[in-house]
């Protein structure tokens, strides 16, 4: 029982911080462009998509990731040029609508390119086993990588928001858009290029994924809501309160799926506990999100603008 | 109010009177697949024009509205099958519930604004969503068949497919004019009022929240009235019905038609469903001469043509097709 808490535990951390991955490009976004960007679970399906292209291409999963982050990187600034720049300033419908779209579209060209059948990124040798993280513990390499890379990427883009002259301006445009612009600083560029690394994020979150799960159609979509849920808890704009949030709701979630049903199980008949158990577990984090809301109507960490 | 010939007043009443002569070109025809799709989009455009009262006219962007259309549907489904057909007791018992249901969502969903309301709703609809999951007694995850539509005591005969539909486009029609006789109303004008403003609503001295949560009601027990209708259409009721991307279809049917129109959302179903069931058609008609067999294949990808198209409505139609036509009809 312990070592299994242990254990979920850290998939819970882990899922939580895949989850920050994802709800990071999100909250910036929306914090900064003011845009809901449903699409955002698009970008995350296709950096698995191209990871796994270009690594079975290579032949080298490191250089596929590599490739695949960067070919990410290009579709988020193509499609901020193309379609999200016009939607900057408007109704937050005209931003359901539009995205809605995108939605479908990427859904329809992956399954034009790749086909409806998943594509699945093999990790390789070195990551793909398990190592004995405390004694007589083990873990799986695989996903102890994603925690190590995720609190890499979660250090980095603090450094980056907190330390160095682009993040000042990315403060600055969540905090006062128009102001910043007034100032004279190239906001069109800025939100280019905040388009861009949260879709990296985003792929990222998908490239590590595709490798626990495979690579599918639709990918994006369950996993968007949970990093919506994610955003709203952590208040919108906030790395922060993304970063606590999307690790809360990672332990809940999964520590919650993995022993709620064994303890519905006391109170109730074995049959109702196995239908109840897993759809009560899943509905721990909208629970969590609208206590939340009702306690502390701007999230836990609320943007300074707001 | 005179009636005067726009753009906008001719699709409209064309809508109508297609949707009233319907059935009469599926006699001749003899295919009952068409009667069968507008029974469908006549439905949706129930819970769609309920969806707009709140997010139109109130401000209220509600990201949760198939929840009630999950609830009505639920009621007719689990009386059924506990040997209750009779549909007086059936409908009235959705409408209820499903109001319940909004007065509890509502409650605690109007105490936040902006995105934050987008998301409470969706999160509490997501609960209700679970919550069908969770009744196994009722099919779980799996669903539930409807083995008899509600009884009428022999007034109204919902298996047979022209009555039904014209049942269907009754209720719609007569939705629409409730829903724009409230906007007109004096509640209504408080509504509104308090979409534009609602810091001075509440400073002459209205009461704005329990005005919002009263037409966050009528919004879901009408929304529930279209569940009702959905479970005896399909004869067949599952958690799908109240998944998120429905709420997301109904929202995208409003503001495609076009908001704060009462026949924006009715617009916005046809459109959507009717282009839902003709592109791949079309890809292929019109593919053919360029692309030969190429084109076959692609019609299967419809959506790559759908999803742009909503993209490009998002662009450029502010107000959707029926904003698009009024702003042409003034030129």
């Amino acid at each position: 029982m312990g070592l299994l808490f242990i254990e979920q535990c850290l998939n819970g951390l882990q899922f939580g911080l895949l989850l920050f991955l994802l709800a990071a490009g999100l909250t910036l976004v929306f914090g900064i462009m003011d845009l809901v960007n449903l699409a955002h679970g698009s970008l995350y399906m296709l950096g698995a998509y191209f990871a796994a292209t270009f690594a079975a291409l290579t032949d080298s999963f490191l250089l596929g990731v590599v490739l695949g982050l960067a070919a990410t990187l290009v579709v988020g600034m193509a499609v901020e040029v193309v379609a999200m720049r016009r939607l900057y300033g408007r109704d937050h419908l005209d931003h359901v609508l539009g995205t809605f779209g995108l939605i479908l579209f990427f859904n329809e060209l992956v399954r034009l390119i790749w086909g409806p059948a998943g594509m699945s990124l093999i990790p390789p040798a070195w990551l793909n086993r398990s190592i004995e993280i405390l004694p007589g513990v083990p873990y799986s390499a695989y996903r102890l990588s994603i925690i190590v890379v995720s609190l890499a990427v979660a250090l980095l883009l603090y450094m980056l928001v907190m330390r160095t002259r682009i993040g000042m301006l990315i403060r600055a445009g969540a905090s006062n858009r128009e102001m910043v612009g007034a100032l004279g600083v190239n906001i069109n560029l800025l939100y280019t290029l905040v388009f861009g690394i949260g879709a990296t994020l985003a792929g990222l979150a998908g490239i590590m994924q595709a490798q626990i799960q495979t690579a599918y159609v639709g990918m994006g979509e369950s996993v968007l809501i949970v990093a919506l849920v994610v955003i709203i808890i952590g208040g919108i704009g906030s790395i922060r309160g993304a970063l606590v949030a999307s690790i809360f709701v990672g332990l809940i979630d999964t520590v919650g799926r993995a022993f709620l049903p064994d303890m519905l199980k006391l109170v109730l008949s074995p049959a109702a506990a196995s239908t109840a158990g897993p759809a009560l577990s899943s509905m721990l984090i909208y629970i969590l999100m609208v206590a939340v809301l009702v306690l502390r109507p701007g999230g836990l960490f609320p943007a300074a603008s707001r | 109010m005179r009636f005067s010939f726009t753009a906008r007043n001719l699709l409209i009443a064309a809508v109508i009177v297609l949707l009233a002569l319907l059935p009469v070109y599926t006699a001749f025809s003899g295919s009952a697949f068409i009667l069968t799709l507008f029974t469908r989009i006549l439905i949706l455009a129930l819970a769609a024009t309920s969806l707009n009262l709140i997010m139109g006219y109130g401000g209220m962007v509600s990201f949760g509205h198939a929840a009630y259309l999950g609830i009505g549907g639920y009621m007719v489904g689990i009386l059924a099958f506990e040997g209750i057909s009779s549909g007086f007791l059936q409908w009235p018992l959705a409408i209820l519930v499903s109001a319940l249901f909004a007065l509890v969502i509502g409650a605690l969903s109007l105490r936040t604004r902006g995105v934050y309301f987008i998301m409470i709703t969706l999160a509490l609809a997501q609960m209700v969503y679970y919550a069908g999951v969770s009744l196994s007694r009722y099919g779980a995850d799996d669903g539930l068949t409807i083995n008899r539509r509600s009884q009428f005591a022999g007034l109204i005969d919902l298996s047979n497919r022209t009555v039904f539909y014209y049942l269907c486009l009754a209720l719609l029609l007569g939705t629409v004019y409730l829903v724009w006789r409230l906007i007109n109303s004096r509640f209504g004008l408080v509504i509104r009022g308090a979409k534009s403003n609602e810091r001075r609503m509440r400073s002459i001295g209205f009461p704005t929240y329990r005005y919002r949560l009263v037409c966050f009601v009528v919004a879901g027990a009408i929304c529930g009235l279209a569940g009702a209708l959905l479970a005896n259409f399909t004869n067949f009721i599952s958690p799908a019905m109240m998944h998120w991307t429905r709420s997301g279809d109904l929202i995208v049917m409003v503001v495609l038609g076009g908001m704060g129109s009462v026949f924006g959302p009715t617009v916005g179903a046809v459109a959507l469903l009717v282009l839902e069931e003709t592109l791949p058609f079309l890809i292929g008609k019109l593919g053919f001469p360029l692309f030969g067999e190429s084109a076959a294949r692609a019609a299967e990808y419809w959506q790559i043509v759908l999803g742009p198209m909503l993209l490009a409505i998002a662009l450029f139609a502010r107000g959707g097709i029926v904003g698009l036509l009024t702003r042409t009809g003034r030129d």
